[in-house]
């Protein structure tokens, strides 16, 4: 078990290792770092003067151990076009994103495993090929046609809800939240159904798999065989079984969902770190495409590492690999 | 006369697929006496799970019982609605399948899943079910049970966990155990007492036991009587010592001559010249007469009917005619 | 392919009991080919995704004005609604745009658009895909290592992100000397990166499983190239994972472009895509002129939806073990 959560962490901080090369190549050799300080009419002597001070002329090996030191210290340099240090842009955005990803995953998660186990566990009726249609629309229709659609449906035909931003927001320390009042919850709806759409296909197809498959293994057999309800066989054995894989599939796919909002947030433009990228893609504002890389793969990573763990608590097979022995 | 434990009369089970009806068993009949264990051999794909499936009520569609009628202990219960069959299996029908390493839920502790089928079948106190839960485990011959209970399957060796599937069987003490192939699975070394402890739980129990085998060896040490599966039928059936010393059955002559003689020897039968026909290709008539040294002309058009021989019961022309020669 | 040279198919793997030509028995084995109903839906698909991509390439021909030629745009026929709506005119059938573009017209040029960036970036992926696997495979060790570890990466990765990182560095080393003929390049080498690991994975296993068949060490002691016998079998063995693979991504890759678009970082609206054409649209939808983004949107969703379900058949048809 120790063994295990060493070696994944080792494995973490080797990925975080690799994208930092790509993000420092970004940085270094993508975009010019001293174009964060000056301005287009600086001389050239005085350009070269500045690259001296920012150790621009060191070996790379240095420069590259500098950025990584920064990076750690969450000194990710200028951006370009706000003259801003990046961390503190990042770090002002990214309330509104993570507040987003939960609320789409929690959507994902409860309507995704719902429809999925009804129609595994009721395959041939109607209900259950609508989830089937809508799943393979779900898949189809792209995100920003989707966000488009409900933007058209309930903010310009009926006008419910609010078609962009977040609505009225309460500050809680440096954290700022949408969820505290009732403008800032109607600003949610749509962006969190739009992003969350997706994953909610994904998970809906993967239960309804995932269930099939147990309920034709030979313990939910041998379960029928000891005369247990119906009830007991699908939502105790079956159920649980199902949820193992399928919950480190939704963990997985957070950090998916927190890339996938540079979409969402495009669309209603919700002022999140994603729509904050974007804006750096568009405008080449190097710095912050690094430095949103990083912050991103830093997520990824530690979700992965936690789910990893979490996985060996669930499952028991796991987790005494190395503690109790037969 | 108390009726047999189970009686099965004129089974016919058929799987609807796409391109056919198959018929996997077809007019089979057998009784099974209280405390008496019934063995059933033949090849893979005669019909043997899918016997033991159809009396406990598991055959799931495409799959369905077309015809005849199952009787526990006198009462029918070869259509009863879901609701009633599945309250008589694990109670009245205990079950052990063929691979232990794959019938317990990996995420329970055995525990649990012992005490959740006794308490479905019982109205026992949590506690109460928990006590008798690890009185069972000791009766199947787990060692420190009230340690091991609360083990997850994957901590027990295959052999200890057949022992546990046995006890989650025995657990509502049923009239019949019905056992497909209970130690196939297992290392050699452990096959003899897993066999020992059914037949020893049969008889303190006076439970019937049908006992699903590849093993000769087990047949001849463990059954009172035997039932050979060909095709989906019974080629015959008798008591043990008949059956193993003086088969009668083409069929059965030849799987009698694979016993081993040697332990450790490959137990598999496969004497026989050919192999057994696929259900969509049974010939008619007899269903072995494609392989059979003595087949005549009557055998490639007429089903062999079950003929009383002394104390076996055998599907062959060969001994109609005798007996009509004799008559 | 000529069988002569090679040892008999059927022989290389009949001690496996699985021929490799199995997945094809079993398609034609298959549910799909029974199943009525679904293969009814199946052609449809088949036939609106055929019917896009003939829209696309006669669209020339099909529009009534070339929408990428400003001098063929007259602003007096801005914002007109579909024909079938009161103020609908004739030959504008879905209506025009701000600048007068017919929208008919400017979808068909932006599917041919999307279609030429999904396809080209789905053949750049596939040939980078197949080759890593390939030499991961063959090589095995470090090499294979390395490339491994590269794919279980990005595949941690949404494509898109991917896909927009390649596009920004881009834009920062080529700077505004991007024309758009560069920009389809730069979108093709953007999704051609961010989908190849599927194929490598498939083809490695691949590789990997015919790697230690004794053929490869029979064909090796006459003298025959071991990696060019391989290639015949291996490439054979994993055309239905391919397949199914690629048809799965060329929706994707569709979806991919239209996003980047969609983004602004796409195609420029010089020479729009159905992405660039939604983005432009979605500026016009709180004006109530609904048309210029819905049916640029529908064609979108019509296209990806009708591929989608070519590659579900397909899947389910050849059932091949992806990875
Ligand atoms: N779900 C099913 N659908 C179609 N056919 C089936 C199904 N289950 C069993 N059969 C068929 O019924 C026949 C009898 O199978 P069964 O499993 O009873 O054989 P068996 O005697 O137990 O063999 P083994 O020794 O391999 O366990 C076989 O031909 C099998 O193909
Ligand atoms: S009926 Fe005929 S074919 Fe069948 S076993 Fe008897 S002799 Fe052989
Ligand atoms: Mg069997």
């Amino acid at each position: 078990m120790l063994a295990f959560t060493l070696r994944r962490m080792l494995q973490a901080i080797g990925v975080m290792l690799a994208v930092g090369i790509i993000a420092f190549a970004m940085f270094r050799f993508a975009g010019d770092p001293v174009n964060q300080i000056v301005s287009i009419d600086t001389s050239a002597a005085e350009r070269a003067s500045i690259r001296q001070s920012l150790g621009l002329d060191d070996p790379v090996l240095v420069q590259f151990g500098r950025y990584f030191i920064n990076a750690l210290q969450f000194k990710f340099g200028v951006s370009y076009q706000f003259r801003l240090p990046v961390a503190n842009l990042l770090m002002e955005r990214m309330p509104a994103t993570l507040e987003l990803a939960i609320c789409a995953t929690l959507f994902a998660m409860v309507f995704g495993i719902l429809m999925g186990v009804y129609s595994a566990l009721r395959r041939d009726t109607m209900l259950a090929s609508l989830f089937q249609a809508v799943s393979l629309i779900g898949i189809s229709l792209p995100t920003f046609l989707i966000g488009i659609l409900l933007i058209y449906l309930f903010a310009v035909t009926l006008g419910w809800l609010p078609s962009f931003g977040r609505g009225e927001v309460v500050k809680l320390g440096w954290w700022t939240t949408g969820l505290l009042t009732l403008s800032g919850l109607k600003a949610l709806i749509m962006p969190s159904i739009t992003l969350g759409l997706f994953q909610m296909t994904l998970i809906m197809r993967l239960v309804r798999a995932e269930m099939l498959e147990v309920l034709r293994t030979d313990y939910i057999r041998f379960a029928r065989a000891r005369g247990l309800t119906t009830r007991a066989i699908h939502f105790g054995h079956a159920l649980k079984n199902t949820l193992v894989p399928v919950i480190t599939v939704a963990g997985l796919q957070f950090g998916s969902v927190i890339a996938f909002s540079i979409i969402t947030e495009t669309v209603f433009q919700w002022p999140g770190m994603g729509l904050l990228f974007v804006q750096a893609v568009q405008n080449v504002d190097i710095p912050i495409m690094a430095a949103y890389l990083l912050m991103v793969s830093l997520i990824f990573v530690t979700i992965n590492l936690v789910v990893d763990i979490l996985y060996t608590v669930v499952d028991p097979r796991l987790r005494s690999t190395v503690g109790r022995t037969a | 006369m108390t009726p047999p434990v189970l009686s099965v009369r004129n089974l016919e089970v058929e799987f609807v697929t796409r391109r056919a009806v198959l018929r996997a068993i077809n007019g089979v009949s057998f009784d099974i006496a209280k405390g008496e264990v019934l063995g059933v051999v033949g090849e893979s794909g005669a019909g043997k799970s899918v016997t033991g499936l159809a009396v406990i009520g598991l055959i799931d569609p495409p799959g369905r019982i077309s015809a005849g009628e199952i009787e526990l202990s006198g009462t029918r219960i070869d259509h009863l609605p879901a609701e009633e069959i599945r309250r008589i299996r694990g109670k009245r029908i205990g079950m052990i399948f063929q691979d232990p390493l794959t019938s317990l839920n990996p995420l329970y502790r055995i525990g649990d899943q012992i005490v959740e089928t006794i308490r479905t079948h019982t109205n026992l106190s949590e506690t109460a079910a928990r006590k008798r839960a690890i009185d069972l485990l000791a009766e199947v011959g787990i060692p420190a049970p009230e340690k091991r209970i609360d083990g997850y399957p994957h901590e027990f060796s295959g052999g200890m966990r057949q022992r546990v599937v046995i006890a989650l069987a025995i657990c509502a003490e049923p009239e019949l155990i019905i056992a497909d192939e209970p130690t196939t699975a297992l290392d050699v070394s452990v096959q003899a007492q897993i066999i020992s402890l059914i037949k020893r739980l049969g008889r303190d129990h006076g439970t019937a036991v049908m006992l699903v085998t590849h093993d000769m060896g087990v047949i001849a040490e463990t059954c009172d009587r035997v039932a050979v599966m060909y095709s989906g039928r019974i080629a015959e059936i008798g008591p043990v010592q008949d059956v193993v010393r003086n088969p009668l059955h083409p069929y059965a002559k030849g799987l009698m001559g694979a016993i081993p003689t040697l332990a450790g020897d490959d137990k598999r039968l496969v004497q026989i010249p050919g192999s057994m026909p696929r259900l969509s290709a049974i010939p008619p008539g007899c269903p072995f007469n494609p392989r059979c040294a003595f087949a005549f002309d009557r055998c490639r058009v007429e089903r062999p009917e079950p003929i009383q021989q002394g104390a076996q019961s055998v599907a062959c022309h060969l001994f109609d005619t005798a007996k009509e020669t004799a008559a | 392919m000529s069988d002569a040279v090679v040892p008999h198919r059927s022989e290389a793997h009949a001690p496996s009991g699985r021929p490799d030509i199995g997945w094809f028995k079993r398609a034609l084995d298959s549910d799909i080919f029974y199943s009525f109903r679904r293969s009814k839906l199946t052609m449809a698909a088949a036939a609106v995704t055929l019917l896009f991509f003939l829209l696309a390439i006669f669209a020339s021909w099909l529009a009534v004005q070339n929408p990428f030629d400003p001098a063929q745009l007259q602003l007096i026929n801005s914002r007109i609604s579909p024909l079938w709506t009161a103020d609908g005119q004739s030959p504008f059938l879905l209506g025009t745009d701000e600048q007068g573009r017919d929208v008919f017209s400017a979808i068909l040029y932006g599917l041919r658009i999307s279609l030429t960036v999904g396809v080209l970036g789905v053949i750049l992926s596939g040939a980078l895909g197949i080759a890593l696997g390939l030499t991961a495979g063959y090589f095995g060790g470090m090499i294979d290592g390395v490339i491994m570890r590269i794919a279980d990466v990005q595949l941690t990765f949404p494509a898109i992100l991917i896909a927009l990182l390649v596009n920004g560095v881009a834009k920062s080393l080529f700077g505004n000397r991007l024309d758009e003929m560069s920009m389809l390049g730069v979108l093709v080498v953007a999704i051609g990166l961010s989908f190849w690991v599927q194929y490598a994975r498939t083809v490695r296993g691949s590789v990997m499983v015919e790697k230690n068949k004794d053929y490869v060490a029979a064909a090796q002691l006459i003298g025959l190239p071991a990696p060019k016998i391989m290639m015949r079998h291996v490439l054979p063995n994993t055309m239905g994972p391919i397949l199914v693979i690629a048809t799965i991504n060329l929706a994707l890759a569709i979806i991919t472009e239209a996003t980047l678009s969609f983004l602004g970082s796409g195609m420029p609206d010089t020479m729009p895509s159905l992405g660039t054409l939604i983005r432009i649209g979605n500026n016009y939808l709180f004006a109530g002129e609904w048309w210029i983004v819905a049916f640029p949107g529908l064609a979108l969703a019509g296209l990806i939806l009708s591929i989608n379900l070519l590659g579900d058949w397909l899947r389910d048809a050849l059932n091949p073990k992806l990875r």
